[in-house]
C-alpha cells in the first residue's frame, strides 16, 4: 500500500461522508455548506483521474456559483423549512431498496473488466496539430464537437433568459435582487477591494493559456464573474439594471461571436463551425474572448437572480 | 489490489444511489435540487473513470468523455440556477416552499398583479 492509494482512500471516505451529510442532514443551510466542501473534494478526485479542466470547472462551477446560489436560497427559505412532510418510513425502504440496487448495478459494470480498453485519445491527438491548439480537451470543446460547445453556451443564455422571466410583471427589466447579502462589512469590503485587481489577471490568464494548458473561457469567465459578484455584494459596485443595452450586449456577443465563425465556416471551410486551414486557433481564441465575458457577465447576472424592484428615477 | 480509478469507479455508482435516495424520499425542493446534483457529479465520475482507463496517446485520460463531463457541469449548473429561481418564486408567491398540492390550496389564487 502506497502513501498515494492511503490518501486516496481517505479522500473517498470523506467524500462519502460529505455526501451522506448532504442527504442525511435535517437543517438545509449545513447541507449546502457540506455541498460546497464536497465540490472542492470532487475537485481533487478530478485531479487524480488527470482531468485538471474538469477539477477547474468543478471548483469553480459545480462547487463555487452553484454553492452560492444555494447558499442563497437556503437562506431566503429558512422559515419555509419547517412546513415540509417528511416521507412515511415504507416509502424511504422502497427508495433505499431501489437506489441500493441501482448503485450494485453501476458497481457491476465498474469492477467487470472491459474486453476491450475503447479510446478517442489517439484519433483526438493524431488532428490536434491541425488546430494549433496544445489542450486536447480544448480541442475537443471547440474543434471536434464544437457544436456541442456552442449550445451549452446557448443553454446559459436561455437560462438567464428563463430566470429573468420568473420576476414579475411590474419588475421586468428592473434591478436583480442580490440585496439579501448587502450588509456593510468591513471584511468583505476590504476583499472585494484587494482580490478583483488579482482575480481579473488570473481570469484573463485562464482563458488564454486554455488553449495549450488546463483552463479555458468557462473557468476564466467563472473567476471573472465570481470578482464581479463580489464586487456587488460588498456595494462598491450597483447591481445593474437587466434592461440596459450593453449589459444584455455582452451576455449574447460570446454566442452570437462562436455562431458567426461557425456560420462564416460555411463559405471559407465547407461546414459549420470548421475552420479553414490555418486560421483555427486564432478563430478559436476570438470566440473564447468572446465567450469569456459572456459568460463572466452571464453567470454573475444568473447569480444575481430575477429582477425583484425598479430603477429608481 | 484495487487500483486508484477503480475505487474512485466505485465512488461514483454510491453517489448516484445516494442523490437519488435524496432525490425520492427528501420532501423539501431545496434538498431535492441538492440530492439531483449529487447524482448528477456520481455520473460525472463514471464518465471520468471511463476516461481514465481510456488513457492512451501520451494523455492522462480520454479527452472526449473529459469534454463532455464539462459541458455536463455547465448544463446541470444552468438547470439548477433555473430551478432555484423557480422555487424562489414559489415561495414568494405562496409563501411556502413545497410540491405538495394539498397544502397551497389556498394561496394558489394569489396572482401576480401588474
Amino acid at each position: 500500500m502506497t502513501t498515494a492509494f492511503i490518501f486516496n482512500v481517505v479522500l473517498v471516505a470523506l467524500l462519502l461522508v460529505v455526501a451522506t451529510w448532504i442527504i442525511a442532514s435535517r437543517d438545509a443551510f449545513s447541507a449546502v455548506v457540506a455541498f460546497v466542501a464536497y465540490g472542492l473534494l470532487l475537485a481533487i478526485v478530478w485531479v487524480e483521474l488527470s482531468a485538471i479542466d474538469i477539477a477547474l470547472t468543478e471548483a469553480a462551477i459545480g462547487s463555487g456559483v452553484t454553492g452560492m446560489l444555494l447558499l442563497g436560497a437556503a437562506g431566503r427559505l429558512r422559515d419555509a423549512e419547517a412546513t415540509a412532510v417528511s416521507t412515511g418510513l415504507p416509502l424511504r425502504l422502497a427508495a433505499a431498496v431501489l437506489c441500493a440496487l441501482i448503485a450494485a448495478g453501476l458497481a457491476a459494470i465498474v469492477l467487470s473488466p472491459p474486453s476491450a480498453v475503447f479510446s478517442l485519445a489517439p484519433d483526438a491527438m493524431a488532428h490536434l496539430w491541425e488546430s494549433g491548439l496544445g489542450n486536447p480537451v480544448a480541442g475537443v470543446l471547440f474543434v471536434y464537437r464544437a457544436f456541442d460547445t456552442l449550445l451549452e453556451k446557448i443553454v446559459l443564455v436561455l437560462a438567464l433568459v428563463g430566470v429573468w422571466s420568473l420576476a414579475p410583471d411590474r419588475f421586468w427589466g428592473g434591478i436583480p435582487g442580490l440585496y439579501v447579502y448587502q450588509q456593510p462589512n468591513s471584511v468583505l469590503t476590504l476583499l472585494s477591494q484587494l482580490l478583483p485587481p488579482l482575480g481579473i489577471v488570473v481570469g484573463i490568464y485562464m482563458f488564454w493559456t486554455g488553449a495549450n494548458n488546463p483552463g479555458g473561457a468557462f473557468q476564466g469567465g467563472t473567476i471573472l464573474a465570481a470578482m464581479w459578484i463580489l464586487v456587488m455584494i460588498a456595494g462598491l459596485e450597483s447591481v445593474p439594471s437587466t434592461n440596459r443595452r450593453a449589459l444584455r450586449l455582452l451576455v449574447v456577443v460570446g454566442p452570437a461571436t462562436f455562431l458567426a465563425i461557425g456560420l462564416v465556416g460555411f463559405a471559407v471551410a465547407g461546414g459549420f463551425l470548421a475552420y479553414p486551414a490555418g486560421y483555427a486557433k486564432p478563430l478559436i481564441i476570438v470566440a473564447e474572448a468572446a465567450l469569456t465575458l459572456s459568460i463572466g457577465v452571464t453567470l454573475g447576472l444568473l447569480a444575481a437572480g430575477p429582477p425583484e424592484r425598479m430603477q429608481q428615477q | 489490489m484495487m487500483n486508484v480509478v477503480t475505487l474512485f469507479g466505485l465512488c461514483g455508482p454510491v453517489l448516484v444511489g445516494l442523490g437519488l435516495f435524496g432525490l425520492i424520499t427528501n420532501p423539501q425542493p431545496l434538498r431535492k435540487i441538492l440530492a439531483f446534483n449529487l447524482l448528477g457529479s456520481g455520473t460525472f465520475l463514471l464518465f471520468g473513470v471511463i476516461a481514465r482507463r481510456g488513457a492512451a496517446a501520451g494523455l492522462g485520460g480520454d479527452p472526449v468523455p473529459q469534454a463532455l463531463v464539462i459541458t455536463g457541469i455547465v448544463v446541470a449548473f444552468a438547470a439548477t440556477a433555473m430551478a432555484i429561481a423557480l422555487l424562489l418564486r414559489l415561495f414568494q408567491e405562496t409563501g411556502q416552499a413545497t410540491l405538495d398540492p394539498g397544502d397551497a390550496n389556498d394561496t394558489s389564487a394569489a396572482t401576480d398583479a401588474s
